[in-house]
């Protein structure tokens, strides 16, 4: 697995980044790691682009992730990950949710919404691994679920053992919960190294 | 642990046994937490000077008291603070105090640290979640020893990061008992003058004590660069400078340790001072005489990151950026999708005639696209109170086509809202008062208020009735008007008649948020859907800027997951092309 990393999680307010970003630091620190992790409440949750951080390693100073510096940013929504692109090293991976959620500004014209936005991130030599994550968790039974399906790419790149996670759910979420977000974690680790754009 | 989480914990093990105060992001959820120790009594109180007092009562009474706030929230319990300070304490008395640089949810980034010198208060700055915990401890140990209420003050990158913690018991303290002690406990003039000195002499003691105190820590790593700092500003630096400095970080900065600190600098051949927004600490250590590098390189605007600092003091060359084709697109916070108050926005938004004074609340999203109602906010509860002074302008210059409508929530209105309605009344003043009653705390993320009927511990509470208490101020009957604001013929009927009032006016909007769990359950088989075959693509509905509307491919749609049925889409459809789907709750 491994030894440290810096993690951004980012998405639009109520998609579910403060559980994946809990669920993970949890996993770290059972496996004896330091863990900061740091996340934005208030007004910016309400529909406005969100963030989390989490960094790990034998030990970690400051809660933030500086640019440059992100070994992964883990999208919630297609276009997200480009507002956060000069975080992530040059060799850092975008796992990305297909799923578009459209602002104002792009519903009236006034911008453009970035099709194309993943292909150009790969064209650009950063690795992109996409995946429909809210249609699947429809299928699996929850739109909700599909943080845990990102969670499972990115636990599974990291090297981290499922079992952790799976134990975590079932601590974590209530009983009619547990059975799809486990579904959905299983789906992920599926699809790691399958999908690509 | 959070350092909110944190905290909590910190406060129930170190014994307490009362805490009081009013949700603010970033401290919200202290007593959120708090609030899951049965042993401790947690409440939420109307507003954070109504906290500060409940504290400082149950201080007085010999119980260890808590109360905490955002860096806004002490401006409101100012008062009681700085008289607080006089008093002293019987049980030990901690105020948390949680500033927001960056502004990631406040109106303004002042400086709290400020508060401690100018009330006389010793403040300690925990960095990370371990120390908010064990702070917490040395908080209560300071308080009771030096009789003074002690000031926690933090920031949102300390509340809401998260790091380990290690846990202790519960530390089982006994309610002190309560003697009658007049000189003390009544701030008269005589008494006051006779108390002021006492808190003079206790800064004296209580500096002598952080001169040794175990809350600062030095790190002597070189005599080439020592580093002074405090709170997050240290896991920054030591992120930047690692053991290439040497480091005094200051866990309580507040009286200045002037000894330790000419101590730690009197074998450096630099001193730089790291801390985020005022230079506090530096101006100190330069009138100590200590030449020093802080402020002059480090910005006094926004949040402070480690990147921040590298370039502050190594420079070089800047990070190429990657600017890709494919632009974000941008992103503000916007009402959710099925708000309330989006229905009554929307009912009044092009009418160019109404002036709105806004609030702090998810209502103040009403001055963004494309509602644009809202011409000011300033803070808590004061849009009634400014739409008085508006109104009364308008008055003035004798223009009768305009007229001012205060927007206010229910737990602003709570808060602070109610002495503002209270002088349109006194005055008579027309002002047009919306109370957007959404049955919760909204912004902050749902916490229980004097009017939801629920206690923050989860047991039955009071509930105060707002038509009857607005009533009982002496609103006329006739001029109280409880709507359905999903409603737009309704709302439409009701702002077109309080237009014309010639005297104070209450419009009470009742429905629920929409992110309400019992809500979300209600409307989960409610929402709305497009024809496509009868969509003209004219945007009406787009315009009301709900977020579950979107278009693609030139088409219109509305997102299932989102939508909760409010209909608001399918009232401002001109074309009919809006289908009642499912189980509609608004129908």
């Amino acid at each position: 697995m491994r030894k440290e990393a810096n993690i951004l999680f980012v998405g639009v307010g109520g998609q579910g980044t403060i559980s994946a970003s809990n669920l993970l630091s949890a996993a770290l620190i059972e496996l004896g790691y330091d863990v900061k992790m740091s996340e934005v409440h208030g007004m910016a949750q309400r529909g406005g682009s969100v963030s989390t951080q989490v960094r790990y390693g034998m030990s970690v100073n400051s809660p933030l992730i500086e640019k440059g510096t992100a070994d992964y940013i883990v999208s919630f929504e297609k276009s997200e990950s480009g507002r956060w692109l000069n975080y992530l090293r040059a060799d850092g991976t975008i796992i990305s949710s297909l799923h578009e959620i459209r602002p104002y500004s792009v519903n009236m014209g006034k911008e453009v919404y970035p099709e194309e936005i993943l292909l150009e991130m790969e064209n650009r030599g950063f690795k992109v691994i996409s995946v429909d994550a809210n249609v699947k968790a429809i299928e699996l039974g929850n739109a909700k679920a599909a943080n845990m399906i990102l969670l499972g790419i990115l636990a599974k790149e990291l090297g981290l053992e499922e079992d952790i996670l799976r134990n975590l759910i079932r601590q974590y979420f209530k009983p009619a919960l547990q059975e799809v977000n486990l579904k959905a974690l299983e789906e992920g680790f599926s699809r790691a190294e399958v999908q690509t754009v | 642990m959070t350092g909110n989480e944190a905290l909590a914990r910190g406060a129930y093990e170190a014994g307490v046994h009362f805490a009081s105060a009013y949700p603010g992001t970033p401290s919200t959820e202290i007593l959120e937490n708090l609030a899951k120790y049965k042993e401790v009594y947690s409440e939420w109180a109307p507003n954070e000077k109504v906290g500060m007092e409940a504290a400082s009562g149950a201080s007085i009474m010999g119980a260890r008291a808590l109360t905490t706030m955002k860096h806004v929230g002490l401006n409101v319990a100012a008062d009681p603070f700085f008289t607080m300070a006089y008093i002293g304490v019987n049980g030990g008395l901690v105020i948390i105090n949680a500033d927001d640089p960056g502004m990631h949810s406040s109106q303004n980034e002042q400086d709290n640290r400020y508060y401690a010198p100018h009330a006389k208060v010793p403040m300690l700055e925990p960095s990370d979640s371990e120390e908010c915990r064990i702070f917490m401890h040395k908080a209560y140990e300071i308080s009771e020893e030096f009789d003074t209420p002690v000031l926690l003050r933090t920031t949102t990158r300390v509340n809401h990061s998260k790091s380990l913690v290690n846990l202790e018991d519960r530390k089982e303290v006994t309610i002190r008992e309560y003697k009658k002690d007049k000189l003390k406990n009544v701030m008269t003039p005589g008494h006051a003058q006779l108390r002021h000195p006492v808190v003079e002499e206790r800064l004296e003691s209580l500096r002598h004590y952080n001169n040794a105190s175990s809350l600062n820590k030095v790190e002597n790593n070189t005599d080439n660069l020592g580093i002074i700092t405090s709170g997050i500003s240290y896991t920054y630096a030591k992120e930047v400078f690692g053991e290439n400095a040497s480091y005094l970080k200051l866990g309580m900065t507040y009286p200045i340790p002037y000894e330790l600190i000419q101590e730690f600098a009197k074998d450096k051949r630099e001193i730089i001072v790291i801390e985020e927004n005022e230079p506090y600490l530096e101006k100190e250590i330069k009138a100590m005489g200590i030449p020093c590098t802080g402020r002059e390189v480090l910005p006094v605007c926004g949040e402070l990151n480690p990147e921040i600092i590298r370039e502050a003091f190594f420079g070089g060359e800047k990070k190429e950026m990657i600017v890709l084709e494919s632009k974000s697109p941008t992103r503000p916070p916007v009402l959710c999708a099925g708000c309330p108050h989006r229905g009554f926005f929307n009912a009044l938004k092009m009418d160019k005639d109404i002036i709105a004074s806004g609030d702090i609340g998810c209502y103040t999203l009403g001055a963004m696209d494309p509602i644009n109602v809202t011409d000011t906010v300033i803070c808590m509860g004061a849009s009634i109170s400014a739409g008085t002074g508006m109104q009364k302008v308008l008055d003035m210059q004798g223009d009768t086509r305009k007229k001012v409508f205060s927007f206010i929530g229910d737990s602003t209105f709570f808060h602070s809202g109610i002495t503002g309605l209270v002088n349109s009344i006194y005055n008579k003043i027309p002002l047009v008062t919306v109370i957007m009653d959404n049955r919760t705390t909204g912004m902050t993320g749902h916490q229980e208020n004097p009017g939801t009927g629920k206690t923050l511990m989860g047991e039955d509470a009071g509930n105060v009735d707002i038509p009857l208490l607005v009533r009982s101020l002496g609103i006329k009957e006739d001029n109280i008007k409880v709507i359905n604001p999903y409603f737009q013929d309704e709302a439409k009927a009701v702002i077109k008649e309080a237009k014309t009032a010639t005297e104070p006016f209450v419009i009470i909007t009742t429905e629920p948020c929409a992110l309400i769990k019992e809500v979300q359950i209600l409307r989960r088989n409610s929402f709305v859907e497009i024809d496509q075959e009868k969509c003209r693509k004219c945007k009406t509905c787009v315009r009301t800027g709900c977020p579950a509307i979107y278009i693609k491919d030139g088409s219109v749609f509305i997102d299932r997951e989102m939508c909760n049925g409010c209909t608001l889409c399918y009232q401002v459809c001109p074309f009919d092309a809006i289908e009642k789907k499912g189980d509609l709750v608004h129908a």
